[in-house]
C-alpha cells in the first residue's frame, strides 16, 4: 500500500473507509460532496458493500442509525445544509451510543448559502448540533492525504467510544486533488460488539433506544454515563500538530485548510523576523484546551492569533483555553472566501507590534 | 342418579401466553387495539418459530414501548423515520426478520418520505400501520388520517377539508407503486376481524421470509381515551365511521405466483 497515487479528496476518504471496513453507505447528493456518493456507488458493490441514495439525508441517518444497530461500520457523507438535517439522527447515535462516520465537506452558510469551501460549521460540529447534552468527536483533516489516513482513526473511535465522529473538511479539500499514500488497516484493539441488534438467538433480547421515562433519574443515569466517556475522550483523544512553535512569541492557532494559508505566513513572518507558530487542532473535539493554556502561560508569547474560514468560531475555545492571560485576536474570511496571504501577514505585524 | 362425566374430561390447552410476548403489564389505555395487534403478532412471531431472528422497529407515539413487550431485539427510531431505520436494518441483516410498527402521525405525516420511499424500493421487510385516527401518546391531536369532522385537540370544530385536506389512505397510496408485494387493510374492532388481521400479519412476515417483498397490513385499532368514547363505543365507531371511508380489502397480494 505504499505506492503514491493522486487523488480528489472526497474519492480518496472513500476509499480510506473502505480500508477501515466500511461496507455501507447511505447518501444524498449536495455540493460539494457529491464525488462521496458517486464513488461510493461504484466501489460498495466491488467490495461487496451496500450503497443506498436515501430519500434526503434524513433518511440516510437513519438508515445509519438503522446499520450501525447491527454493529456494522456505516458511513454517511453531506455537505453543511445536509448536516443540519441529520442533527436530529446525531443525537439519537449519541444518545444510543451508537457509533458511526459523518463525513462534513463544509460550504458557505447560512441558509443554502454557496457552493464554496467554509468552516462555518464548527459551532454546529464541535457544540453539539443537535438537542440534548451530548458531544461528538470532530476530526478535522488538512490534507487530502490526511483525510484519507483519518477515516481509520474516525471509525475506531466510534467503536472504541460507541459515539458518532463527524468528519469536518471543506468543500476545497473535497475537490482538492493532491499525491497521497492510502492508509493501512488499522491493528487497534477494539471492544467487542456486545450490544448489537441481530436477533436473541442463544442469547437474551436486546433494545437500543434513547427513550428514558422512568425510573425517575433514569435519563440523567444516561447523561451521565455518556460525561464519563466524553471525560475520558477528551483525556485521551486530544490532537494537534504544531510548527515553529517552541521560540514564538505569536501562535496562531487555525485548523483544516485554513492552517494551511496560515503556515505560509508564519514562514513569510519568520523571514521578517517575527517569531510567529503555528498550532493546529486536528481533532476540534476534545480540543487542545490544555496545550494552548501551557502556551498561554509562556512569558514570551504575546498573543493568539486566530485564523478561520468563518466569523470566529474556534475562537471562543481558544479564548477559553487562554483565559484571559493572552489576547486573543482573530483574523478569518467567510462565505467561500479564502484567508489571504498578505492580509494574515497584517495582521502578525499588527499584533507583533 | 346417572353420573355426569362432561365435567371430567381432560382439559385441553387452547390457548396460551405468546412467548415471544413478555408477562408484563401494557402501559396502553383500556380499550387500545395496540394490545390486541401485539399480542397477534407475537403470536405470528411464535408461529414461524422467528422469536430469535426478529427484531422489532418502535415508532414515536404510544407505540414507542413496543420493544418492551417482546422477548426479541426492539429499537427505536426517531419519529417518522422507522422504514428508514429498518431500511439500514435490513440492508445489514438481510436474513433477519424486521417488523416496523407505526402509527398513523409516525408513518402518515411527519415520515411519509421514508414510508414512501421504503415501500417504493421494495425493501424486503414488514410494516404494521396502526391507523386510529388520531396521534394518542401528545394527546389527541388530528393526524393525516383523522376524518372528515371528528374533533380533536387541534381540529376542536372538527376536521375541515378546506383547511387540513382529506383524511390520506395510505394503502390506496400504496397501490402506485411497483415496490409492494403485499397490502392490506383490516381492522381489530371485533374478534371476526382480529383473527383476519393476525392472518394477514402472518401472511405479511412470510412473504418477507421468502424474500418476496415490501410487505404491509393497515390496521384500523381503538383509541378510547383521545375519542372521548367508551370503549365498547369505540370499537363500534371503528365498524361505523372508519370502515366505511377505509375500506377493508386485500389491495395487493403477488405473493402467491403472482395474484392482485
Amino acid at each position: 500500500m505504499s505506492e503514491r497515487l493522486l487523488m480528489r479528496g472526497n474519492e480518496a476518504l472513500c476509499e480510506g473507509a473502505i480500508i477501515a471496513g466500511c461496507r455501507y453507505y447511505f447518501g444524498y447528493p449536495i455540493t460539494p460532496q457529491n464525488e462521496v456518493p458517486a464513488y461510493m456507488a461504484m466501489r460498495m458493490p466491488e467490495v461487496g458493500g451496500v450503497f443506498l441514495q436515501a430519500e434526503s439525508e434524513i433518511g440516510s441517518i437513519n438508515m445509519v442509525w438503522g446499520a450501525s444497530l447491527a454493529g456494522k461500520r456505516v458511513m454517511t457523507s453531506s455537505s453543511s445544509p445536509g448536516i443540519s438535517l441529520m442533527q436530529e439522527g446525531i443525537s439519537y447515535l449519541a444518545a444510543g451510543e451508537l457509533p458511526a462516520v459523518i463525513v462534513n465537506m463544509m460550504r458557505g452558510g447560512p441558509g443554502l448559502g454557496n457552493i464554496a469551501p467554509a468552516q462555518s460549521d464548527y459551532f454546529q460540529s464541535v457544540k453539539g448540533g443537535g438537542h440534548g447534552d451530548y458531544r461528538t468527536i470532530v476530526l478535522a483533516p488538512a490534507s487530502v492525504e490526511e483525510l484519507a489516513h483519518l477515516m481509520i482513526d474516525a471509525f475506531d473511535l466510534a467503536d472504541m467510544y460507541r459515539t458518532p465522529v463527524i468528519m469536518l473538511g471543506d468543500g476545497a479539500l473535497g475537490q482538492m486533488t493532491e499525491a497521497l499514500t492510502l492508509p493501512e488497516p488499522s491493528e487497534r484493539k477494539l471492544p467487542p460488539k456486545d450490544y448489537i441488534l441481530d436477533g436473541c438467538k442463544g442469547r437474551k433480547e436486546r433494545t437500543i433506544k434513547s427513550l428514558r421515562l422512568s425510573p425517575q433519574g433514569a435519563l440523567e443515569e444516561l447523561n451521565l454515563k455518556l460525561k464519563a466517556k466524553y471525560d475520558e475522550i477528551t483525556e485521551k483523544e486530544q490532537r494537534y500538530e504544531t510548527y515553529e512553535i517552541e521560540d514564538a512569541e505569536i501562535i496562531i492557532v487555525s485548523f483544516g485548510m485554513a492552517s494551511r494559508i496560515a503556515r505560509v505566513c508564519v514562514m513569510q513572518a519568520r523571514e521578517k523576523g517575527i517569531k510567529v507558530g503555528l498550532l493546529r487542532p486536528i481533532a476540534l473535539w476534545p480540543f487542545p484546551e490544555g496545550y494552548i493554556s501551557e502556551l498561554a502561560s509562556r512569558d514570551n508569547v504575546k498573543g493568539f492569533i486566530d485564523v478561520e474560514m468563518n466569523l470566529g468560531q474556534m475562537i471562543e475555545d481558544v479564548r477559553l483555553a487562554v483565559n484571559g492571560r493572552k489576547e486573543v485576536f482573530f483574523y478569518g474570511r467567510t462565505a467561500g472566501m479564502l484567508p489571504e496571504e498578505d492580509e494574515l501577514l497584517q495582521k502578525i505585524v499588527e499584533v507583533n507590534g | 342418579m346417572k353420573a355426569d362425566t362432561a365435567n371430567t374430561k381432560p382439559l385441553k390447552a387452547v390457548y396460551t401466553h405468546p412467548e415471544s410476548l413478555k408477562k408484563t403489564r401494557m402501559h396502553y389505555c383500556p380499550g387500545c387495539g395496540h394490545g390486541i395487534i401485539h399480542k397477534i403478532l407475537a403470536q405470528c412471531i411464535d408461529e414461524l418459530s422467528i422469536r430469535e431472528e426478529t427484531v422489532i422497529v418502535a415508532p414515536v407515539g404510544c407505540s414507542v414501548l413496543i420493544y418492551n413487550y417482546y422477548n426479541c431485539d426492539g429499537a427505536e427510531s426517531a419519529h417518522g423515520r422507522a422504514q428508514a431505520v429498518s431500511t439500514g436494518l435490513k440492508r445489514a441483516l438481510p436474513d433477519n426478520i424486521i417488523v416496523c410498527y407505526q402509527g398513523d402521525g409516525d408513518l402518515a405525516a411527519i415520515g411519509t418520505a421514508e414510508s414512501l420511499h421504503a415501500a417504493n424500493r421494495g425493501e424486503n421487510f414488514t410494516v404494521i400501520f396502526v391507523n386510529n385516527a388520531i396521534y394518542g401518546m401528545t394527546g389527541g391531536q388530528m393526524a393525516p388520517t383523522t376524518l372528515i369532522g371528528q374533533r380533536t385537540k387541534t381540529s376542536p370544530y372538527g376536521r375541515d377539508k378546506g383547511n387540513s385536506g382529506m383524511p390520506l389512505k395510505w394503502c390506496e397510496l400504496l397501490t402506485e407503486l411497483e415496490g409492494p408485494v403485499y397490502i392490506e387493510r383490516t381492522s381489530v374492532h371485533d374478534a371476526k376481524h382480529v383473527i383476519r388481521t393476525k392472518k394477514a400479519i402472518k401472511k405479511a412476515i412470510e412473504y418477507q421470509r421468502k424474500g418476496l417483498g415490501y410487505s404491509f397490513v393497515e390496521i384500523l385499532s381503538m383509541c378510547p381515551t383521545n375519542w372521548g368514547l367508551a370503549s365498547l363505543q369505540s370499537a363500534e365507531w371503528v365498524k361505523e365511521s372508519m370502515v366505511p371511508y377505509y375500506p377493508l380489502n386485500v389491495f395487493r397480494d403477488r405473493g402467491n405466483g403472482g395474484g392482485k
